[in-house]
């Protein structure tokens, strides 16, 4: 399988199978339409016949010839065999967890897929016996991982910062016992943050996700306080004076846009011009009712908007500053492997989240739906058969992933946007899938750009 | 090649034979929580 498209001034085509990236003419931009495996040794007549209108014969032939070579190296057309892989490797232990500390939240972002913070289930905070018996749990699921990953989620963690500490001191203890190392990261809304918190944080994760839209009106139209008002004065003075201290541990800030402001980048540009330069915006995710919710209507200006935003970095990186996009981030040579690409995100099997009273369920977007309630940190129940049935969630098992190009790239895309947008975790939610197609073709193009220049 | 540049090393289908030990990140934990995202992950593997 192959995916050509035509972006920037440029012809690219990817070989999704050994994930080759080409740079072609137009000429092999038009004969890739028009030849396939099995090739023969030279060029079919009606083919020739049929560009000669627009390209000379001989140089269809040596075009063809060239195609043919990259064929027999394997990285064009090659073959998809990768399907032995997803029968045996996929199940795994379970190492990373999402621990919801607090289902109550200081923000009533309209958004909020966690109903502003309660997840359906009525504000509540964990407590520190629960946050340790979810650190037990974590430590004797992960069997031989070495490397566990927790991230302090709510609603708002920092509403129950006290318990978010008492728990890392005590997996700091604990890990010692099984050898291993818990990376904790946090997300928060960055309302509560102080100084005290700031160094504690940076002390001890090694990522945080700071939530913050984008210009100050955008931001606040969705992330309001309780009393209406807007976020953005108290978040982004925050996030300026904690950013820096961060030093060289990880951050981002997050953003998330909807209908209101399809002219994201302006939004990704702002940021950068406060300061922030590791930064992610994501596309709503919401029932199509809703009035923020992006609809299929919105995707031509989508489209455009991502190559807007990947000009509009080029042209900061061509000035020689430095910002990075998260879904623009792509490692053509060094990426993940093919065993994970075809795993995707891992939720219900590698990835969990729990609940402040303890539920486990398979990621924080399936939390307080009972269906897909896993068990309980403090009761020790726990369902394997869900499990088994998120590990075979890969991309061999999604029927429309099967035959999509980008499988490799977003692995399957998100089991619960599926579920709660497409009715079943195995079913592609194609707004999502577009959108992700396109963020995937303008990041493919910006590595190939900067591949050339290091080549010159 | 006069017409077709390649301009990566196109080593998927290497790295299966090689990989699949679970030490990188969850791609959620990174900075999505609402989409899944998985090429840009850092492979962790030690060489």
């Amino acid at each position: 399988m192959i995916h050509k498209f035509k972006l920037a001034g440029l012809n690219i085509v990817l070989d999704v199978n050994s994930g080759g990236v080409h740079l072609i003419d137009d000429l092999t931009y038009d004969l890739l339409d028009n030849v396939e495996p099995p090739f023969d040794e030279k060029c079919p007549a009606n083919v020739i016949d049929k560009l000669s209108k627009t390209y000379p014969a001989d140089e269809i032939e040596e075009c063809f010839q060239e195609i043919r070579e990259l064929y027999a190296d394997g990285i064009m057309f090659s073959e998809d065999d990768y399907e032995k892989y997803a029968l045996t490797s996929v199940a795994a232990p379970i190492k990373s967890m999402c621990l919801h500390v607090s289902h109550d939240c200081n923000l009533r972002c309209e958004y909020c897929f966690a109903s502003t913070g309660d997840f359906g289930g009525g504000r509540m905070l964990m407590d520190l016996e629960t946050g340790k018996r979810a650190i037990d749990f974590l430590l004797k699921m992960s069997a031989n991982r070495k490397l566990l990953e927790l991230d302090f989620f709510g609603g708002e963690p920092l509403m129950n910062f006290e318990v978010v500490k008492q728990i890392v001191a005590y997996a700091r203890e604990e890990e010692k016992k099984y050898d291993k190392q818990i990376r904790f990261t946090i997300t928060t809304n960055g309302m509560l943050l102080t100084e005290d918190k700031m160094d504690f944080i940076n002390r001890e994760m090694s990522n945080v996700v700071l939530s913050i839209d984008g210009r100050k009106e955008v931001n606040d139209r969705m992330r309001k306080r309780v009393d209406g008002s807007g976020s953005y004065d108290r978040i982004v003075e925050n996030f300026k004076k904690f950013v820096p201290m961060r030093g060289d541990k990880d951050y981002y800030v997050r953003g998330t846009y909807t209908k209101y402001n399809l002219d994201f980048s302006e939004d990704v540009i702002h940021l950068f011009e406060q300061g922030f330069d590791q930064i992610s915006v994501e596309p709503v995710m919401a029932d199509p009712s809703m009035p923020y919710a992006i609809t299929d209507g919105d995707l031509p200006k989508i489209f455009r908007e991502y190559e807007i935003l990947s000009e509009k970095i080029a042209k900061i990186r061509s000035e020689g500053k430095f910002i990075n996009f998260f879904h623009f981030m792509l490692d053509l040579d060094q990426g993940p492997c093919a065993i994970k690409r075809l795993k995707g995100c891992g939720c219900g099997n590698e990835y969990i989240a729990v609940s402040p009273d303890g539920d486990i369920y398979p990621c924080h977007q399936f939390v307080g739906i009972e269906q897909f309630k896993m068990g309980n940190v403090c009761d020790g129940s726990f369902n394997y058969d869900i499990k088994a049935d998120f590990a075979k969630a890969h991309v061999y098992t999604k029927p429309e992933c099967v035959k999509c190009w980008a499988k490799f790239y977003c692995s399957g895309g998100c089991n619960a946007n599926n579920y709660l947008y497409a009715g079943d975790i195995h079913n592609s939610y194609k707004l999502a899938c577009e959108i992700q197609k396109k963020r995937l073709e303008c990041a493919i193009m910006m590595k190939a750009v900067q591949m050339m220049d290091t080549a010159e | 090649m006069k017409h077709i540049k390649t301009i990566n090393k196109a080593n998927l289908k290497a790295s299966a034979a090689k990989g699949g030990c679970g030490k990188c990140q969850a791609s959620c934990q990174s900075a999505c929580k609402t989409s899944c995202t998985v090429a840009n992950q850092k492979c962790e593997r030690e060489a």
